[in-house]
C-alpha cells in the first residue's frame, strides 16, 4: 500500500485510451465501473477534443457483483459494436474489473464478433499509464501489421504520439517536414489519426520514427524483429538532437542528410548579448524521460545553463535518465513521489525549474520560475497556435519558452542597478511575474528565494561537508545579503556559507560574504 | 408564502412515469465529493484507500494542485495487498500512523471506501473501530464508502454525513438541525434569515471542526440543504430526528417554501417572517429577472449527474420562464423529491439512471436550447452545435438562497449569450 497524494501518470487504463482516442475507426470497450467515466474529460476538457472518446464503459455496480457481470460485458460489447461499427475493438478491463475476474479477453472471442477484437492485459496494480499506452499500441501493431512489399519511395511511420500527449500534434507536423526534406514521405502516423485499416499497412514503410519511446517502443521493437523495420534511436528534440536525428535517418537510409536550417534561430538568439544573464542559470529538469534526457542536452549545450539536478517519473526510462545524470555529475531522481521531487528541488534550489505541471505546482510554491517540457499535461499544453518541441520550430518554440518565465537581462540590471531604490525595491518584484511576485518575495526576504516556511536550507549541505560547525551570521552581514537582488539572494547565502563551512569559519562577516563572491565568481 | 408565485400545477410531475435507465452512467463515483468536503471540513483527512485510478480522479477532478499537501490522498492497494488480506489490514494501519505523525492538526479521519477496496471486501468499518480506539481522544475514525458501485457523484457527500450520524451525541433539546456542506458565504446567509426569525439555536452538518459538533435526539427537526443527502435523512431519522419536506431553495420560490417549512415549525408569525425575507426576496426576483432574459421561452434538457436536477428545472421552469424537455437524475428518493416534483409542471421526460448512448439520442432529437451535463459531454455536444451548460460548476458554485438566485439563473444564460455573442464560425 503506497500513500499518494499527487500522480504524474494515470492507471493503465488511460494509456490505452489515449491510444483509442488518437485513433480513427477503433473502439474500446472497458470493463468498468461506474464512475471511472471522468476519463473521458480529461480528453474532452484538457485537450478540448469535440467527439467522446471512442470507449464504452459497462458500468457495473454493486448489485450485479453477487449475479453476473460477465453478459454485462457482452451486452455492452455487442452495443458497441452494433452502433459505432468499429474497423477494430479492442477490450480490457479497468482495476476494478481485473479483481472480479471476468475474462473480457475470453468472452469477447466467444462472441464472433466481424472485425478484429484485440484483447488487452493491463496489470493496474502494478502498472501505469504510459506502460498502458505502450502495450495498447504494441498489442493493436502486432494483430494487425503484417509483413508486405515495401513502398517504391522511401517512406516511414511516425510512431508514438497519442491523444492527450505534450505536443504530439505538433510534433508530428515538424518530423513530417524534417522527413520531405530529405525525400522521405511518411507511410503511415500512428496512434494519432490512423485507424485500424492504416495500422495493416505499416508493414510498407522502410523504417519507424520512433517519436516517443515511452508510449511505442515495444511496437518499434515488435516490428524491428516481424517486419525488419529498422527505428531511429534520437529523438529530435533541440538543435543538437535534430541534427543527429538527421544523420541517423541518413545512415539508416542511405540518403544524403539535408536538414533546411533557415528558420532556425535558437542558435543566435542564445549567441546574442542579451542572453548572456542565461549563462550558468541552475535549472532543475523533472518530467518524462525522453523529454528530460533531451531537455538536459538543450539547458547545458545550447542555453549555457547549469543543470543542478534531474529526474523523470516513468521508471521504464531510469536506465536512460541514470546515464544522463552520470554525464551531467548529478544525482539522478526516479520516483513519482511528487513530495520527494519536490523535497529535491527545495534542497537544489535551482533559478529555475523545466518540469511538468506537476513542478509548475512546485515552482509557484518555492516561488521558482518553471517552464514545462513534459506530461503530464494541462489545458495550457493545448494551445491554439503551432507549438511543437520536435524539429527546427520546436528549439525556436523551447528557447522562447525557456526563457520567458526569468527576469530578461536588461530587467536583471536594473533591479541590481536600483536595488535600493524606493519604487524599485524586492518587494515590487519583477513587472511581467504579476501576482506572484509578492508571495515570492515576502518569502525571498526571510530566507531567500527557495524555501517557503523560514528554515536553513543549507542544512543538509553542511552535513554532507562532515563538519559540525554552526555557522553564523554577523548582523551587518545580514544587511549587506539583503543588498543583493532577491533573484540571486538565496545561491549568495548558500555560495557564502559553504565558503565558511570549508575554512571552518562560524562566524560570517561583510569580508566573509565579499570573500565568497570572489572566490565563486565567474 | 408563495404568494407571488404562480399556484402549483394542477399535474405536477409526482405522478409521472419514470423511465428507468440501465447502461453507461456518464458520472462521477462518490470520491468526488471528498473535493469539498474536505475544504468545509477543516480539521478532517479524507484517506482513500483505492487504486491508481481513484488518485488519478481526485487530481483531475479537483482540477488544480493548489495544495501541496491536501488534506485527502489515496492509499494505493498493490499487488502484493491484494495477495491476502490481513495483511491489507496491516498496511493500512502503517500508512494511517504515518500520516497521523505527519499531520498533528487532523481530528478526524475518513477512511473511505472505493471500487477496488469494497470488491475484496476490505474491512474498513473494523479498521475505524480498531484505529478509533489507538487514536481516541485526539482523532476519530470513520469510515464510509465513495466507491463508484455503490455512489454516484454527489452521494459521496451523503455517505460521508451519514457515516457521522451514529456517532453524535445525543441531546433532548429542541433543535433545528440544518444539513449539507455548503459554501460559507452561503451558510451565514441562511443562519443570518433563520436568526432573524428568532430561530435559535441553529445546529448545522457538516461544522467546520469536529468540536462544534452537537447533538441529535428525538426533539431535533432537520432540513435538507442539498437533495442528494438521503442515506443521511434516513439514517437522521434512526436516531429519531424528524424531516421537514419542503421544495430546496434555490431560487426566490424554492428559498421561500424552504424557510417557510422551518418558520411554520417553530412558530414563526407570519409579519416576522414577511418583514425577514421581503427585502431579500425582492433582490432576487430582480436579479432571476434581468439573469434570465435570455433563458425566458427556451428549452432545457439534464443529463443525470448531481441529483439537483428536479429542483433546478423547479426553478428554471417556474421563475426563469423555460421548458423542460427530459429531466434525468441519477436516483429519485420520493420523499426528498416529492416537493419539488409536484412544483415541475407536467411534460419533461423524468428520467432515473442513465444508458448514455440511447440518452444522447433523445437529446439530439428534442434539440433543446440549452443541455445540461457532465463535462466528459459537453465539448462534444457543443460541437454537435448544441448549447451546454457543465453540471459540476452547479455544484462547486455558491447557488442556494435568496442571495445567489441570480447568479443561479446566470449559471444558465451565460452559455445562451455567449454563443449568441460568438461571431466566429469553427474552421472544421
Amino acid at each position: 500500500m503506497k500513500l499518494t497524494v499527487w500522480t504524474y501518470e494515470g492507471p493503465p487504463h488511460v494509456g490505452a485510451m489515449r491510444v483509442a482516442t488518437a485513433m480513427k475507426g477503433l473502439h474500446y470497450v472497458l470493463h468498468a465501473p461506474q464512475g471511472d467515466t471522468y476519463a473521458d474529460l480529461l480528453f474532452t476538457m484538457i485537450e478540448r477534443r469535440n467527439h467522446r472518446p471512442p470507449v464504452t464503459y459497462t458500468t457495473f455496480q454493486a448489485r450485479d457483483l453477487g449475479s453476473d457481470t460477465a453478459y454485462l460485458f457482452k451486452d455492452a460489447c455487442q452495443a458497441a459494436y452494433d452502433r459505432f461499427k468499429p474497423q477494430a475493438m479492442i477490450v480490457g478491463a479497468s482495476c476494478t474489473a481485473e479483481l472480479i475476474q471476468d475474462d473480457p479477453a475470453g468472452l469477447s472471442e466467444t462472441m464472433g464478433l466481424p472485425v478484429p477484437v484485440i484483447p488487452l492485459e493491463l496489470p493496474s496494480y502494478q502498472r501505469k499509464e504510459n506502460y498502458g499506452a505502450d502495450e495498447t499500441f504494441y498489442r493493436i501493431v502486432r494483430a494487425l501489421a503484417k509483413p508486405m512489399a515495401r513502398t517504391t519511395h522511401v517512406t516511414a511511420n511516425l510512431i508514438g504520439p497519442t491523444a492527450l500527449g505534450f505536443r504530439h500534434r505538433d510534433d508530428i507536423t515538424e518530423v513530417t517536414a524534417l522527413l520531405a526534406d530529405m525525400g522521405i514521405g511518411v507511410n503511415v502516423v500512428a496512434p494519432y489519426g490512423a485507424s485500424p485499416e492504416n495500422i495493416a499497412r505499416m508493414g510498407a514503410a522502410h523504417f519507424n520514427v520512433l517519436m516517443y519511446p515511452e508510449t511505442a517502443e515495444a511496437a518499434a521493437r515488435w516490428m524491428e524483429k516481424e517486419l525488419d523495420q529498422p527505428f531511429t534511436k534520437t529523438v529530435p528534440i533541440g538543435v543538437g538532437a535534430t541534427r543527429d536525428f538527421v544523420a541517423e535517418v541518413a545512415q539508416i537510409t542511405g540518403l544524403a542528410p539535408a536538414l533546411d536550417e533557415d528558420r532556425l534561430r535558437l542558435p543566435w538568439y542564445s549567441a546574442s548579448v542579451d542572453s548572456t544573464y542565461l549563462t550558468g542559470k541552475r535549472v532543475f529538469l523533472f518530467g518524462d524521460g525522453t523529454h528530460v534526457a533531451a531537455a538536459a542536452r538543450i539547458a547545458r549545450d545550447e542555453m549555457g545553463f547549469e543543470v543542478v539536478g534531474l529526474g523523470c517519473y516513468n521508471r521504464e526510462q531510469a536506465r536512460l535518465i541514470r546515464t544522463v545524470a552520470k554525464d551531467f555529475g548529478v544525482p539522478a531522481l526516479i520516483t513519482d513521489d511528487y513530495l520527494e521531487v519536490e523535497r529535491a528541488i527545495e534542497d537544489a534550489a535551482p533559478e529555475m525549474i523545466l518540469g511538468t505541471q506537476m513542478e509548475r505546482h512546485i515552482g509557484k510554491r518555492l516561488g521558482i520560475p518553471c517552464a514545462v517540457i513534459s506530461a503530464p499535461v494541462h489545458v495550457q499544453d493545448f494551445p491554439a497556435r503551432y507549438s511543437p518541441q520536435m524539429g527546427i520550430e520546436g528549439a525556436n518554440v523551447i528557447f522562447d519558452t525557456w526563457v520567458h518565465p526569468l527576469v530578461m537581462g536588461l530587467e536583471e540590471h536594473l533591479l541590481t542597478m536600483f536595488r535600493e531604490d524606493f519604487e524599485f525595491h524586492d518587494e515590487a518584484g519583477a513587472s511581467h511575474h504579476g501576482g506572484k511576485a509578492k508571495v515570492r518575495v515576502a518569502v525571498a526576504d526571510v530566507e531567500g528565494p527557495a524555501p517557503q516556511t523560514p528554515r536553513d536550507i543549507s542544512g543538509p549541505k553542511k552535513q554532507g561537508a562532515e563538519t559540525t560547525i554552526e555557522v553564523v551570521w554577523l548582523p551587518a552581514a545580514e544587511r549587506e545579503l539583503k543588498k543583493i537582488p532577491f533573484f540571486v539572494r538565496g545561491k549568495a547565502r548558500r555560495n557564502t556559507e559553504s565558503f565558511a563551512t570549508e575554512r571552518g569559519v562560524s562566524e560570517i562577516s561583510v569580508d566573509t560574504l565579499y570573500e565568497a563572491k570572489a572566490h565563486y565568481a565567474r | 408564502m408563495t404568494d407571488r408565485f404562480p399556484p402549483p400545477p394542477a399535474n405536477g410531475c409526482a405522478n409521472t412515469p419514470v423511465l428507468k435507465e440501465r447502461g453507461q452512467h456518464e458520472v462521477f463515483c462518490g470520491l468526488t465529493g471528498i473535493i469539498w468536503l474536505h475544504r468545509k471540513m477543516q480539521d478532517a483527512f479524507f484517506l482513500v484507500v483505492g487504486s491508481r485510478t481513484c488518485a488519478h480522479l481526485l487530481q483531475s477532478a479537483a482540477g488544480v494542485m493548489i495544495f501541496a499537501e491536501p488534506r485527502f490522498a489515496t492509499a494505493v492497494l498493490e499487488e502484493t495487498d491484494l495477495a491476502g488480506l490481513a495483511d491489507a489490514q496491516t498496511e493500512l494501519d502503517r500508512v494511517v500512523r504515518d500520516l497521523l505523525a505527519r499531520r498533528p492538526d487532523i481530528k478526524q479521519l475518513f477512511l473511505v471506501g472505493s471500487c477496488p477496496s469494497e470488491v475484496i471486501k476490505l474491512d474498513l468499518a473494523t479498521a475505524a473501530e480498531r484505529m478509533s480506539a489507538e487514536f481516541a481522544p485526539h482523532v476519530r475514525v470513520l469510515n464510509y464508502s465513495g466507491s463508484g458501485i455503490e455512489t454516484t457523484f454527489t452521494q459521496g457527500e451523503d455517505a460521508c454525513l451519514a457515516a457521522m450520524v451514529p456517532v453524535l451525541p445525543k441531546t433532548d433539546a429542541r433543535e433545528l438541525l440544518v444539513v449539507g456542506a455548503l459554501p460559507d458565504v452561503v451558510e451565514e446567509q441562511a443562519r443570518g434569515l433563520l436568526g432573524d426569525m428568532g430561530i435559535c439555536p441553529i445546529r448545522w452538518l457538516p461544522e467546520t471542526d469536529r468540536l462544534s459538533e452537537v447533538g441529535i435526539g428525538a426533539n431535533t427537526v432537520f432540513a435538507l440543504t442539498q437533495p442528494f443527502l438521503t442515506e443521511t435523512h434516513d439514517a437522521l431519522i434512526r436516531r429519531g430526528a424528524r424531516p421537514l419536506h419542503a421544495p430546496f431553495p434555490f431560487g426566490e420560490e424554492g428559498t421561500t417554501a424552504w424557510l417557510s417549512a422551518i418558520a411554520r415549525e417553530f412558530g414563526v408569525p407570519q409579519e416576522t417572517f414577511q418583514a425577514v425575507t421581503e427585502r431579500p426576496r425582492a433582490r432576487a426576483r430582480k436579479a432571476v429577472a434581468q439573469a434570465s432574459e435570455a433563458l425566458n421561452g427556451r428549452s432545457v434538457f439534464f443529463f443525470p449527474d448531481s441529483q439537483l436536477e428536479i429542483p433546478l428545472a423547479r426553478f428554471l421552469t417556474r421563475e426563469c420562464g423555460m421548458t423542460a424537455l427530459e429531466v434525468g437524475a441519477p436516483f429519485i428518493h420520493r420523499a426528498v423529491m416529492t416537493p419539488d416534483l409536484e412544483l415541475l409542471a407536467e411534460g419533461p421526460v423524468i428520467a432515473e439512471g442513465q444508458d448514455v448512448d440511447r440518452q444522447l439520442d433523445r437529446c439530439r432529437a428534442a434539440a433543446p436550447d440549452l443541455t445540461v451535463c457532465g463535462l466528459g459531454l459537453a465539448n462534444p455536444l457543443e460541437a454537435e452545435g448544441l448549447t451546454t451548460k457543465w453540471a459540476i460548476e452547479l455544484v462547486f458554485s455558491p447557488v442556494h438562497f435568496y442571495e445567489q438566485a441570480g447568479d443561479l439563473a446566470g449559471l444558465f444564460s451565460r452559455p445562451l449569450r455567449r454563443r449568441s455573442l460568438l461571431r466566429v464560425e469553427a474552421a472544421e
